[in-house]
């Protein structure tokens, strides 16, 4: 929000993503077209690592690289584009390592870059959108989903939930923060619930 | 910094972001910190749209409080009273407001913009998307709202009234939050708090109202029209201050032309079957992909898009 004093001719600068003006053309791409296969490719990706968190590290890689290629071009096919970004770090990785699993390699050619969007995975999230929140947001800790409730459904500030929550705003926050978390992994991320099959 | 570091501090500045102490000066130390790394703001950008996304479950939760609250007026969507209409005299008066020879200011938004103008005075304007809001000098309290909507917290002062004028009406307030809207054919008015007078000079006649909170008044040329709204739907109406639209069973077409006037995307319904559809449920402003995913959703109808437009429509059988 600017805020503008008695000044003369002012305009409003340019929002945020997502925040009322609009995403520009590649983030807009970005939220529709990649997001929605972040399930599918991060199953691909802990396959080949041994820690969750190199999976998330391997995912933040993939999204730089695709998002940063999205600016010169959008890429017409985005599946077989993330699906192609994610087998080159991989396979960087891989030699740096300068160990090659013959699984490894077996299963990235029978990846199927080819095969195109709307990937089932796709439509399944688009129907699923408020079962999943919903049950990300019944799985967050008793504090952290009331904090959350607080935000979201009773559209608190952040000072209004420590006064009825009885706690200090940098707990609050932190709430908030893991809750905001757990909501967009519940939407992107892996789910217990889902199959392995790519 | 590792993923899970990076999504943390995204989400730290995200909740920043949406506190009503944002200045210029955390949007610049939030796009230095952008600057530094790509993944940074995709991290944001998702949770963004995760989080925006979430304002949807308050289309879970609404029918729960409904039904607790028994609104008796829930029949229809609004309740309508009808207001004391009187006629009024010396309207000519309006003029001495303008303190002529001071240097007209002119406060605009962009499509999607929105900002606030804080007044010496300690009133407040904050202006919706496409708005534009004039004042005849520094110090003056009177306001012409061009076009769009703004809504006023006002620092009330008997010697000093607050106008807003637009077009043939005008709004005085006596201590008041209110929020204006002005259309092409109509200028709508809702009191949140205190009070205000609404005074119409256009028609046959002049007329005026006084609101009270929870009131909406409706000026068109000819009529002036009262009508009640419970709080909760009369706060939905300022969504727009948190960057989200909220609906009630609302048409598709309302929500649709509620949509379009925060963007150059435009939706585009043109059957009238598929415009009645009633949606709830709470987007954020630059939501169209939302809206549109959730009508496809919800009716099994078809979306696609053409240069900037998204068509909705019924799916081919």
């Amino acid at each position: 929000m600017t805020e503008t004093t008695d000044l003369g001719r002012e305009h409003a600068v340019p929002r945020l993503p997502g925040e009322g003006g609009g995403l520009s053309a590649v983030e807009d791409w970005f939220v529709r077209e990649v997001l929605p296969l972040e399930a599918v490719l991060m199953q691909f990706l802990r396959r080949h690592c041994r820690e969750k968190a190199d999976a998330d590290d391997l995912c933040q890689d993939i999204y730089v690289r695709v998002y940063e290629a999205a600016h010169a071009e959008i890429p017409a096919s985005p599946r077989a584009f993330v699906f192609t970004t994610a087998r080159n770090l991989l396979v960087d990785r891989i030699r740096k390592r300068q160990v090659v699993p013959m699984a490894t390699m077996a299963d990235l050619d029978a990846l199927h870059i080819a095969n195109d969007d709307p990937g089932p995975e796709r439509a399944a999230i688009a129907s699923d959108t408020l079962r999943r929140l919903q049950a990300a947001l019944d799985h967050l800790p008793e504090r952290c989903r009331q904090a959350v409730i607080l935000k979201k459904i009773e559209g608190l500030a952040t000072r209004d939930i420590a006064l009825r929550m009885g706690i200090s705003e940098n707990t609050v926050n932190r709430h908030l923060t893991l809750g905001m978390i757990a909501l967009a992994q519940s939407l992107y991320g892996e789910t217990a619930d889902e199959g392995g099959a790519l | 910094m590792t993923a899970s570091e990076t999504r943390e501090r995204a989400a730290e500045w995200l909740l920043k972001r949406h506190e009503q102490d944002w200045s210029e000066e955390s949007q610049r130390a939030l796009d230095a910190w952008f600057a530094e790394d790509p993944a940074r703001r995709i991290a944001y950008l998702r949770l963004e749209t995760a989080w925006g996304t979430a304002d949807r479950l308050t289309a879970l939760r609404k029918p729960m409080r409904e039904e607790i609250a028994k609104r008796p007026e829930r029949r229809g969507p609004f309740f309508l009273k009808i207001a004391a209409v009187a006629a009024i005299a010396g309207l000519a008066g309006a003029a001495a407001f303008y303190p002529f020879g001071t240097p007209e200011r002119i406060y605009a938004t962009p499509l999607g913009g929105r900002e606030i103008v804080k007044l010496a005075d300690g009133s407040q304007i904050e202006l919706n998307t496409n708005s534009e809001i004039r004042s005849s000098g520094k110090g003056t309290r009177h306001f012409t709202l061009v076009k769009g909507e703004a809504y006023f917290q006002v620092r009330h002062d008997a010697a000093k009234p607050f106008v807003v004028s637009l077009g043939d009406h005008r709004i005085v307030d006596l201590g008041t939050k209110f929020l204006v809207r002005r259309d092409p054919n109509q200028v709508q008015v809702s009191l949140l708090e205190g009070s205000a007078r609404i005074e119409s000079t256009g028609g046959k006649s002049a007329k005026a109202a006084v609101l009270v909170p929870g009131d909406i008044a409706i000026a068109t040329a000819d009529a002036l029209s009262v009508m009640k709204k419970p709080a909760p739907e009369l706060s939905n109406e300022l969504g727009w201050r948190r960057g989200v639209l909220v609906f009630q069973r609302t048409t598709l077409g309302d929500a649709a032309a509620e949509f379009n006037r925060y963007s150059q995307q435009k939706v585009v319904i043109s059957d009238p079957e598929v415009a009645s559809l009633t949606i709830s449920g709470t987007f954020p402003v630059g939501g169209i992909q939302l809206f549109s995913s959730a009508a496809r959703e919800s009716f099994g109808l078809s979306v696609s898009h053409k240069g900037e437009q998204t068509f909705i429509a019924k799916r081919a059988p």
